[in-house]
């Protein structure tokens, strides 16, 4: 059992001392309009994001924690319940445990696990990232920037140098935004992969910029509601604030001039 | 309540009369809200209530919480994911009870440093102090406990490295380690009893804050002067203080309505600032993150225990000592459990009369050094164990330690403080001179 946890104690040490030798990923910032106090997701760039993940990324990856009907829900890509229907029927295949057997998906089941074991979930891969940090520790990047987990999707998706290396059986590409360099996962988009609906020209970082909001809505599909409900929340306790400040200086104000009233 | 005279509840009606005789429960409540409090509080006396309301929000959001979460190792993650998607309003509950952590931590640190400050921990209120120093552990706990539920990986690791503390100690460590948690690993043992004692724990900590209340209503508050009330007589005491009510009550809730603004812009715009991207992976016990950090709250003790390396001239000597019993793991368990002791002990160590840093020239620098020594520990704890951080880390403790074992000791026999005002009303009129009468 020492034995045991000393290697496991090493294990961490080491590892905690690889990983800062291999940070330093690039990270490119991008203009996402979901950022900031009053930020919101754009639904036609969510149903871009949606078209790519749906074309691309699903033949791998898998949204195991999103319920498909959420695809309707406010503050998300905007479709109608009856759009969601036809999307799932179309583009999803489910397992179904009764008929032991897949079948199309309806808008109550979750989006499928990864079909590919190394493949991680996406759902909550936007905030299972970080893109910006320190500058030594301090945080003072992600506050100004954000964490940013959906410009980390980006960068990785834009990344690629087009080298590759085999190391011990396993081929790995190189990604400048990848902490260490080297990523298991070939470059899935090139550019053209897929047709958007609304005529928006598919280049690479027009996908990948897509596809990473896409991931940032299915990582925090209340946002419009959070910030709303922050917002309010805000404006009346800064009212509240302002009310309890006069109240407690008119409190308090013959106490402190108890003096002068008396001389009066 | 004993202590500063003033006037009591006096049952009126009739129903009052036979409540009273039965239950003087209106008597209690009564005295509890209009004790005489030192009129001259400043701002950092406000903490106490944003404490006291972050317990409530936490119970409160916590139990409804719970009622959607499910403690079992394949379903935690996914229950917390359906809180934050399915359930009405989740996400808004989720995101402030885990900021509410942070702001109670933020809250605790500075009403000990207050403490600190203005030698509140001194006679007669060291049991004060003693039963806050509990409280402060059993919220270390609690939070410790809360954040290995979700089942993250930043869960999952941080309580593997936790855990392995006890296990460092020597002869029992494995044997107390595997009772711990119920099993050679964090597993579904683990998450159950952690579920259960931070469910448990907060009702242990409402039942210390009421002791920690009766202890310094009976003791009366401490104040920024440090000099005692007038207890002579009901007219001498009112000189010095206000009842709580209605002048500390309104004076409290403005102060909490505007921590209260700050916290809702966190949550509402900054949920996760403060979190680990990590902990949104679900656990996998076959794959260690590449960096475990705690909490941010954590941080400073977390940089205690890792500073005594085996290189550190200290534990060669406890080691060679020992034959070896102590190495440097075991070593630095001791000196953050320690670190956390000589805090608690600071009554009996600090040995000054005077109780205000406002009047003890020399003890002011070196108490502005003990904060920023805790906020520097709290940035090396946050920095993986190389290049300056392992050193700053080891400066920062050795401070941490000098100032309650040697510092304050000595300072208290060579410094010589500035003359303090004869009463508290002298102190108040010094501020505001309006009020003279």
């Amino acid at each position: 059992m020492l034995k045991k946890l000393a290697l496991s104690a090493a294990l961490v040490l080491s590892a905690m001392g690889m990983s800062h030798a291999e940070e330093g990923g690039h990270t490119e910032d991008v203009a996402f309009s979901f950022e900031g106090p009053f930020g919101k997701y754009d639904p036609v760039q969510l149903q871009r994001g949606l078209k790519v993940y749906t074309e691309v990324c699903s033949s791998c990856h898998g949204l195991k924690f999103v319920p498909i009907r959420t695809l309707a829900d406010p503050g998300g890509p905007g479709y109608t319940e009856d759009e969601v229907r036809a999307y799932a029927a179309a583009n999803v295949e489910v397992y179904d445990p009764e008929l032991d057997d897949t079948r199309p998906a309806k808008p109550s089941d979750l989006f499928p696990p990864s079909s590919l074991e190394t493949a991680p979930d996406l759902s909550l891969m936007a905030k299972a990232r970080k893109g910006f940090e320190g500058p030594n520790g301090l945080l003072i990047n992600p506050l100004f920037k954000g964490i940013g987990g959906p410009e980390h999707i980006y960068s990785i998706l834009t990344g690629f140098t087009g080298e590759e290396k085999e190391v011990a059986g396993t081929t790995f590409y190189e990604n400048e935004a990848f902490p260490g360099g080297w990523i298991s996962m070939a470059p899935p988009l090139f550019g053209d992969d897929v047709e958007f609906d609304d005529g928006t020209p598919a280049t690479l970082e027009q996908e990948a910029e897509d596809v990473a909001a896409f991931l940032m809505w299915t990582a925090e599909p209340k946002m419009h509601a959070r910030k709303k409900a922050g917002f309010i929340a805000v404006l009346m306790l800064t009212i509240l604030s302002v009310l309890l400040y006069l109240t407690n200086k008119k409190l308090w104000y013959p106490i402190k001039h108890r003096g002068k009233q008396a001389n009066l | 309540m004993s202590g500063i005279p003033h006037d009591h509840y006096e049952p009126k009606t009739g129903f009052e009369k036979w409540l009273h005789e039965r239950l003087p429960i209106v008597a209690l409540a009564y005295d509890t809200l209009m004790i005489p409090t030192p009129k001259n509080l400043n701002w950092w006396w406000i903490w106490g209530i944003v404490l006291a309301f972050c317990l409530v929000l936490q119970i409160v959001t916590g139990v409804i919480l719970v009622m959607h979460y499910v403690p079992h190792v394949d379903l935690a993650f996914a229950s917390v994911e359906h809180i934050m998607r399915n359930v009405n309003g989740g996400h808004m509950l989720r995101y402030v009870h885990a900021n509410g952590a942070s702001l109670f931590f933020f809250a605790v640190y500075i009403h000990i440093f207050r403490g600190l400050f203005y030698g509140s921990y001194k006679a007669p209120r060291e049991v004060t102090w003693i039963i806050g120093m509990l409280i402060y552990l059993a919220m270390m706990a609690t939070g410790f406990l809360g954040y290995v539920l979700p089942w993250g990986q930043m869960s999952f690791w941080g309580a593997t490295v936790i855990t392995g503390l006890f296990g460092a100690i020597p002869f029992i460590g494995d044997a107390l380690q595997t009772w711990l948690l119920g099993g050679p690993a964090v597993d579904q043992a683990a998450l159950n009893r952690f579920f259960s004692l931070h469910y448990l724990l907060p009702f242990v900590i409402a039942a210390l804050v009421a002791v920690h209340i009766w202890a310094f209503h009976t003791t009366g508050n401490n104040n920024p002067a440090g000099v005692e009330v007038r207890r002579g007589s009901k007219e001498e005491a009112a000189r010095d203080t206000l009842p709580f009510w209605p002048y500390f009550v309104i004076k409290d809730l403005f102060a909490l309505a505007v921590i209260l603004t700050l916290f809702f812009a966190v949550v509402g715009f900054m949920p996760n600032f403060l979190g680990e991207p990590d902990n949104y992976i679900e656990a996998n016990p076959l794959a260690t993150p590449a960096h475990i950090v705690p909490e941010w709250y954590f941080l400073p003790f977390y940089a205690i225990l890792r500073a005594f390396t085996a290189d550190v001239w200290v534990v060669q000597a406890a080691s060679f000592l020992t034959g070896g019993i102590v190495d440097a793991k075991f070593f630095g368990v001791i000196a953050m459990f320690g670190a956390i002791i000589v805090m608690a002990l600071v009554p009996w160590l600090d040995t000054s009369k005077v109780k205000s840093g406002t009047y003890r020239p020399m003890f002011k620098w070196w108490f502005r050094l003990l904060v920023i020594d805790f906020i520097v520990l709290m940035w090396a704890g946050s920095q993986p164990p190389e290049g300056i951080a392992p050193t700053l880390s080891l400066i920062g403790a050795g401070y941490w330690f000098a100032y309650f074992l040697i510092i304050l000791p000595i300072l208290g026999v060579v410094e010589k403080p500035k003359p303090l005002p004869k009463t508290i009303e002298d102190d108040f009129v010094a501020h505001y001179p309006d009020a003279a009468e």
